[in-house]
């Protein structure tokens, strides 16, 4: 039996809010409630929650060492949790439905001296699929990627993006229903990483259910419907992007042309201004009480712009500031 | 066919085989197999090398020759009547060779001559048939003065002149020299066992840890039960070792068809009567594979799960030498029960799982028993499957950890201080 996304509060971490996403009524493919899991008494995660409907581009977002890897690991069934439950699919194994689920790890690997069709053949087999239907199904992928000339190639003779794509078909080539990526655009350039979005956009329009780790917040704000925001081992947030981003009022930005008088009276009192600008939150009542009163005061409006939150001001309303330093400096050393 | 519809899962037995299949290949097409192939070649070579040159200086330094400074006369007497004694005493009868420098030289003194370092003989007989001078260290005077006595007699004419002529009547064996044959194919049984199982044991130890070196241990632990990848990897190895054992056998079956006497020969075995053991070679054969493939297997999932713990080649070297000595230990063990049959040591060395093997190839080799094998092949094989079930709970628990901020942060608190570790609970990715 399922529950329906949002509708359970987590009972290991109260301060965790779990915002509906775009799922009610879907079935869920994960369901992870109070998983705890400690490495020699080092705590890794404390206390993780998440839903993800069937069907869902779902984000794992948070710094290095913030307990991503291992909350995949435990969802996967590849660690089990120290306290907590998980559910894959409705089931508390995970590796009873292998051949329903494809893993990218964040390291890569491959054996060097495969070839990159008996790879992906073989990690189709790894997850019930015959190696002949793999080996064709595999050079059917690499056809679609451009890499049909690197079918016979070992895998140290190809280059390390090269490399990775063929990893990436091989998590795909038994044509799983959930996918896990842990970290999946880390290492690839910005063409690379665009044609990773495109193809995880794909597997969703197929009703494939994705979950990925990123510290790159444009990608989880770029493709995910729902997102778990993690640190320091706890998930402080999960939930939809949108719910995510509404949690911040929205600001309004005011350019005028007088810059003194009776009408900033009617200003909200924490309205801060920054050269020519007034920045404020959006009044409850919307900009329109506030706009007559500009009016009849002559401020003189030069503009005036409503700016919705990003996701990148959700975090750090969400998860803190120092967080999102870490956040940032990662996505830096990433790119680095 | 929706992908719902097939089989959501690998069974075990399935997922092993995966495994399999990809190491054996792997493991025959790759040069290590090559190296693994030959390896055997350099202990043999230096086995005899070693002999060779051993038995060279062992016979240069350990002379049996006995220097004669009597006169002229009584040195070719005794060298006659040591002749005369050679068919009756065989190897008890000295060579005697004339020391030159005391041929007329009245001066010449035994004693001065030894002490000075001078010829290699074993002792110096002066003096008279009569009266024969002994002179030598006490060790070889103990040794050769017997001997020496009869001789001189003889010489003397003080011995019988004719010995009668005894008749024989073989038996092909005795309860004792069964026995005792029967111990030594025991010992030999053991002695190979031993050593395919360490040659090929190593190279299971340095399996996952090259396959954690190329990451793709995540990808298995996450696709398959651990315990299916272990023993996946275990019967891809013990396949690659019946196929390195079939290379040898036939290599070694060539030879003996070319030169079955130089061998005989030169290893002075006559492996043609080899001493046959209790249950008979068919059963005794059949026994040593399945033996050797359950030591294999026991020592195998031991040393996977030893290769798992380690995370570079050079871990799973250091890691080689004190699981070298734990298999020398084991053989030691089940090696010295031989001769303590029904003792509590052969039982313990029975009951204990990695000595079990050895120690009831020995068993067949000297009981006629069945059934006991039967008993020791349930145990073994339980054995195997705990090992490799807690081999792989240990893989699960202690090496799929993630990150290395925990780590480091608790290395350092280490030596910071208890209070500090209990203060850095930091997570790892």
């Amino acid at each position: 039996m399922h529950m329906q996304v949002g509708e359970h509060m987590s009972a290991g971490n109260a301060a965790s809010i779990h915002k509906d996403i775009e799922g009610r009524g879907r079935p869920l493919a994960i369901e992870a409630r109070g998983l705890v899991k400690s490495f020699d008494g080092t705590m890794a995660v404390k206390g993780v929650d998440i839903s993800v409907p069937e069907g869902a581009i779902y984000g794992i977002l948070g710094p290095n060492g913030a307990g991503k890897t291992t909350t995949l690991r435990m969802l996967l069934g590849i660690i089990d949790p120290d306290e907590g439950v998980r559910r894959v699919f409705g089931h508390d194994r995970p590796h009873d439905i292998g051949r329903l689920i494809g893993y990218l790890p964040e390291e890569r690997g491959l054996y060097p001296a495969m070839k990159a069709i008996e790879a992906i053949a073989f990690m189709g087999a790894l997850r019930g699929l015959p190696l002949a239907e793999g080996r064709t199904r595999g050079l059917e992928l690499l056809e679609r990627h451009s890499l049909a000339h690197a079918a016979e190639r070992q895998i140290r003779q190809l280059s390390k993006g090269m490399a990775q794509t063929v990893q990436l078909l091989g998590t795909l080539v038994h044509r799983p229903k959930l996918v896990v990526l842990d970290e999946p655009f880390s290492g690839l350039d910005a063409i690379n990483q665009g044609k990773l979005e495109g193809m995880i956009r794909n597997l969703a329009e197929e009703g494939v259910t994705v979950i990925f780790s990123t510290h790159v917040i444009h990608h989880a704000e770029r493709l995910c419907e729902g997102v778990a925001i993690i640190a320091g081992g706890k998930v402080p947030y999960a939930g939809s992007v949108e719910a995510a981003r509404d949690r911040i009022p929205a600001q309004v930005r005011l350019e005028t042309r007088a810059r003194e008088g009776a009408w900033t009276a009617a200003l909200p009192e924490d309205t801060r201004r920054e050269g020519d600008f007034f920045y404020f939150p959006l009044p409850e009542s919307g900009v329109e009480p506030l706009l007559k009163q500009l009016i009849d005061g002559e401020a003189g409006i030069l503009s005036l712009s409503i700016e919705r939150a990003g996701l990148h001001d959700a975090f750090v309303a969400i998860a803190g500031e120092a967080a999102a330093k870490q956040l940032e400096a990662d996505q830096v050393g990433g790119a680095a | 066919m929706s992908e719902l519809d097939v089989k959501p899962r690998l069974s075990r037995l399935e997922a092993a085989w995966v495994i399999a299949r990809r190491d054996f290949i792997a493991v025959l097409f790759s040069r290590a197999f090559l190296f693994f192939l030959i390896g055997p070649l350099f202990p043999v070579l230096v086995g005899g090398l070693a002999g060779s040159i051993g038995g060279e200086v062992s016979r240069a330094a350990v002379s049996t020759e006995i220097g004669l400074a009597m006169s002229a006369s009584d040195n070719a007497a005794m060298k006659a009547a040591s002749e005369k004694l050679r068919p009756q005493l065989r190897g008890v009868v000295p060579e005697f060779a004339e020391i030159a420098e005391a041929r007329a030289n009245p001066d010449f003194n035994a004693r001065t001559f030894l002490e000075e370092k001078k010829g290699n003989y074993a002792v110096i007989l002066s003096g008279s048939l009569a009266a024969p001078k002994v002179v030598g260290t006490r060790g070889q005077i103990d040794r050769w003065q017997g001997p020496v006595e009869l001789i001189a007699a003889t010489a003397m004419g003080a011995s019988p002149t004719a010995f009668p002529e005894s008749s024989s009547s073989v038996v092909a064996s005795s309860a004792a020299s069964e026995r005792s044959n029967r111990v030594r194919t025991a010992q030999a049984a053991q002695m190979v066992l031993f050593l395919l199982t360490m040659l090929l044991a190593g190279m299971v130890l340095s399996n996952l840890a090259e396959e954690k070196g190329n990451k793709i241990i995540e990808i298995l632990a996450a696709a398959l039960p651990m315990d299916a990848v272990f023993m996946g990897k275990l019967f891809a190895m013990l396949g690659v070792s019946f196929v390195g054992i079939a290379v040898w056998g036939t290599v070694g079956w060539g030879f003996w068809a070319i030169a079955e006497d130089a061998i005989v020969t030169v290893t002075q075995t006559d492996y043609r009567n080899l001493p046959g053991p209790a249950v008979g070679w068919p059963m005794f054969i059949a026994l040593g594979v399945i033996y050797f493939s359950m030591a294999y297997l026991l020592l195998g999932s031991l040393f996977l799960t030893i290769g798992a713990m380690a995370n570079t080649v050079r871990e799973v070297q250091t890691m080689s030498m004190p699981v070298t000595m734990m298999q020398l230990m084991v053989f030691f063990l089940a090696a010295y029960t031989i001769t303590m049959p029904g003792s509590n040591l052969e039982t313990f060395a029975i009951v204990f799982p990695l000595s079990s093997p050895f120690a009831m190839l020995a068993r067949a080799a000297l009981e006629e028993t069945m059934w006991i094998h039967a008993v020791a092949l349930v145990w073994q094989t339980i054995s195997v499957a705990l090992l490799v079930k807690g081999g792989s709970i240990l893989f699960r628990k202690r090496v799929m950890k993630s990150g290395s901020a925990g780590r480091v942060k608790r290395k350092r608190a280490w030596f910071a201080g208890r209070k500090a570790a209990d203060a850095l609970v930091e997570p790892a990715e």
